[in-house]
């Protein structure tokens, strides 16, 4: 099974951590992927007006791609994988945006939501299996107190993105394990950082990124990972005084397989 | 009165969400992470577009203080999707001309090195039509 992988906009620029630890901890667990040929950014955030067509086309194309190859769509970035998700979800389940977009396309066959949308941390959990992973564990990460910033996008709305418990969610304090290091959860993992609001009002999301690191620090995390480029720049650069180190999941899981 | 209930149908229309499922019980607004920031919050919102008072929402800030985290949507126990309702205002107002919350003139100022292309891409989205 060969995976096409959707790397997006940012990992090709600010975030290339997330994407070159991806493809050499895939490498080490004998995944195959190849990047999709012609892929469009996917917007960054999932058009909400239910008449907007246009703003869904580029993900749709992508998702018509994958189809195509006859292969998973393999995500990384917590907001590709949300909208690629909610887009693929109005392809099945909306009869309108379905008709216009597929009339826009006018690919060799309508699309109609048949490529299945898999996050790197559910083909880590569902294919590669947290067991196996923590037998492939060369470093193990002894002693790290990781908290995980789960952010918004992976996990709401829960009815569509179906990624983990919304409110109390798992999967990444079973990675944190799985690499041999200690998962703290703290309360604000799933409250928002900013998000793109730092475009328009960094004190906002100030405020935001100021109460989720105390209420890390507080639960005693050394350091917190994330899938998302941008949870990565507003925990970095838009906290107030206090700091903490932040990865993506990626770079930890290189390190433990001893790929980094 | 008609214009102002044609423009809450219009908002109704392009959210796709049904504002008088709610039953008023402010947990949206308890869960925002916005709350402070906004002069409406979540649940009024939702209670002025019951009363068609959709200009005044259009005139407040509050509409560009909305982050689309979802934390509204998740919990609301009448699956009322504020969120969805806060961004066809948002629509419904940056659609008139001139009315756009952010222009690329705008963008040199604001980008620092790290800025990812993701944060410009998303803004844009929220803040231009």
């Amino acid at each position: 099974m060969i995976y096409s992988y959707y790397p997006g906009c940012t990992l090709k620029t600010k975030a290339k951590e997330l994407d070159i630890y991806a493809r050499k901890s895939l490498e080490a667990l004998g995944i195959e992927i190849e990047e999709l040929d012609n892929w469009q950014c996917c917007g960054g955030v999932y058009p909400l007006a239910k008449d907007e067509i246009a703003t869904k086309l580029s993900s749709i194309r992508t998702l018509n791609q994958a189809k195509e190859l006859g292969r998973p769509l393999l995500t990384l970035c917590s907001a590709c994988h949300h909208v690629l998700t909610r887009v693929n979800n109005d392809m099945k389940t909306n009869g309108d945006i379905n008709m216009r977009a597929n009339n826009y396309c006018a690919f060799d066959e309508p699309y109609n939501g048949e490529t299945q949308v898999i996050h790197f941390l559910t083909l880590l959990k569902e294919v590669v299996g947290f067991d196996n992973l923590a037998k492939k564990v060369v470093n193990p990460l002894k002693g790290r107190k990781i908290g995980a910033y789960y952010g918004c996008l992976l996990l709401r709305p829960s009815n569509e993105l179906a990624f983990d418990d919304p409110e109390n969610p798992s999967i990444l304090e079973d990675f944190i394990k799985a690499l041999g290091a200690t998962p703290v959860v703290y309360p604000f993992r799933n409250e928002c950082c900013g998000g793109y609001i730092s475009v328009t009002n960094k004190s906002q999301a100030t405020k935001n990124v100021d109460k989720i690191v105390a209420s890390a620090k507080y639960k005693g995390c050394e350091q917190l990972i994330t899938a998302c480029p941008l949870c990565m720049y507003n925990l970095n650069e838009n906290a107030g005084a206090d700091k903490i180190e932040v990865k993506y999941f990626t770079e930890l899981l290189a390190e433990a397989l001893g790929v980094k | 009165m008609k214009k102002d209930m044609e423009l809450a149908n219009e908002v109704i229309r392009i959210s796709g969400a049904n504002p008088i499922r709610c039953m008023k019980c402010g947990k949206c607004s308890a869960s925002c992470p916005s709350f402070n920031e906004m002069e409406y919050a979540p649940h009024k919102f939702v209670d002025m577009v019951v009363h068609g008072r959709i200009e005044e929402l259009m005139e407040s800030k509050s509409i560009f203080h909305c982050l689309s985290c979802f934390a509204c949507v998740e919990r609301c126990p009448r699956g009322v999707e504020p969120a969805k309702i806060v961004e066809a205002i948002r629509v419904v107002k940056q659609r008139q001309i001139g009315e756009n919350y952010l222009d690329a003139n705008d963008i040199p100022a604001i980008v620092d090195e790290q800025i990812p292309q993701q944060a410009l891409v998303s803004a844009f989205r929220k803040f231009k039509k």
